[in-house]
């Protein structure tokens, strides 16, 4: 990790001394074990703050959006497929951009570190050969950094960035052996009234803090749904039709869009399970459209287009 | 016309039904010229084409107590703007797909196409639609409900 630390430290400083980008989105060190927080370098004396490790979970793609200077991203693979998302948007131009794509093993869930350590305080986390040491007051502990892996990146299958001017460090092999829709064929083996109990267990936990929202990179509109007073799509008030309207239709906005990267389940303070909605989305898409969200700048936005031999069993 | 009274004590589905207004619309028109009989369950709202539908109308009209909803628009290759109702079906198919999955009793909100020439056809969908919600009962499971002062 401290070699692609140093790559990335030494690309970044170039790209902002030849001028070819005037901010670089990166990682930094968070005040605390095991928490890296973004960071916006723009004088070359300062990318010493730049860090690479397996705690750069956020999707830096989020910060793009609507922006007008040039901008040097670090990105994994799923952060890419996002910016090819918001290119295919027109949100970003791809000469605008200078990706440093970084292959991804998968990122560390704080969440399951704290179970691990029963809530004890980490001070220190070193990565070692796919190994994580964790240390604290009295103990030591060793786990295997994939036990510790967020959701999202134990089923992922693009670890590897799909567009960049710079790759840092190897790419990753991919077997393609995980399933990636396990859990959400299990949901759909259950029957309505349980989906439907469990669906309704899951989003009355929401008190709409939109976190969701925010920390989604395709999330970008002027006005969402949520805050137009005109129309008033939704009641403002914790009311669970409200609420479940909410997170249908933002799944729904998601569609042929989401690349998983889990940005939305991990800003969620309350744990609801956000990816249930939006993988499902995903894999009908696939299995429909045979579309992937994501994969290349030329793709046309899935409902932005059509084909005429789209699947239409449903309409009578 | 006996067969669609509403009896007092008996419980009638409210529907609406979203109709295009090149091809539904005038379906609809043509049903009721040619005296073909349907439910009168049903509230029809005008849109300019299928694809104007977004989800949200069809989830507000959930959340407002509406049992059935039937969105109908131009066959595919009709569409008056040439490729609305192609872009909605797309949308419609996610839709359908994701009501289901979090447990909205299928068949609640449908989707048909309906032509200019098909009156006879728009009332037969209707029939079969308003029966069809009648043996789902009322639909209350996004149902606004009143605060409790």
């Amino acid at each position: 990790m401290k070699n692609l630390t140093t790559e990335i430290r030494g690309i970044a400083k170039k790209l902002l001394e030849d001028k070819r980008v005037d901010l670089i989105v990166g990682f930094e060190r968070g005040t605390l074990p095991l928490r890296s927080t973004p960071c916006f370098v723009r004088r070359s004396e300062e990318v010493r703050r730049l860090i690479w490790n397996a705690s750069c979970e956020n999707n830096l793609a989020r910060y793009l959006p609507k922006r007008t200077e040039k901008i040097g991203i670090v990105a994994k693979g799923c952060d890419t497929r996002s910016i090819v998302g918001l290119i295919q948007e027109s949100q970003i131009t791809r000469e605008q951009v200078f990706i440093v794509g970084v292959p991804c093993s998968g990122m560390i869930d704080r969440k399951k570190v704290d179970a691990t350590v029963d809530g004890k305080e980490i001070f220190e986390a070193d990565e070692r050969d796919g190994e994580v040491i964790l240390k604290g007051r009295d103990f030591e502990l060793s786990v295997s950094q994939n036990e510790l892996l967020h959701n999202s990146c134990q089923t992922c299958s693009n670890k590897n960035p799909v567009i960049f001017d710079a790759l840092v460090g190897d790419k990753i092999e991919e077997d393609g052996k995980v399933d990636e829709y396990k859990d959400i064929k299990e949901f759909e083996a259950l029957s309505s009234e349980e989906r439907w109990q469990s669906f309704t267990r899951e989003i009355s936990k929401c008190f709409r803090c939109y976190a969701c929202r925010n920390a989604c990179p395709l999330c970008y509109c002027q006005e969402c749904f949520v805050d137009s007073s005109q129309p008033r799509w939704i009641g403002k008030a914790l009311n669970f039709s409200d609420i479940a309207i909410y997170h249908l239709i933002r799944a729904f906005h998601t569609a042929g869009r989401c690349v998983d990267c889990g940005a939305c389940d991990r800003a969620c303070p309350i744990d609801i399970d956000l990816r249930k909605l939006t993988k499902k989305i995903e894999k009908d898409v696939q299995e429909l459209f045979h579309y992937r969200a994501g994969m290349s700048v030329e793709n046309i936005p899935l409902l932005a287009t059509f084909n005429p031999d789209d699947p239409q069993e449903f309409v009578r | 016309m006996e067969e669609f009274r509403e009896q007092k004590d008996q419980w009638e589905p409210k529907i609406i039904a979203f109709l295009c207004n090149w091809c539904s619309y005038a379906g609809a028109d043509l049903a009721g010229v040619s005296r073909f009989q349907y439910p009168p369950n049903t509230r029809v709202i005008r849109i300019p084409c299928s694809s104007r539908i977004s989800p949200l109308f069809i989830l507000r009209s959930l959340q407002h107590g509406v049992d059935g909803i039937l969105v109908s628009g131009c066959h595919p290759g009709d569409c008056h703007y040439i490729s609305g109702n192609y872009v909605a079906r797309r949308k419609f198919a996610i839709l359908n797909n994701l009501l289901e999955y979090v447990g909205i009793e299928k068949g609640r909100v449908k989707f048909s196409w309906v032509s200019a020439a098909e009156g006879k056809r728009f009332a037969q969908i209707m029939k079969e639609f308003a029966k069809e919600v009648k043996a789902l009962g009322p639909a209350r499971k996004l149902v606004k409900s009143k605060i409790k002062v």
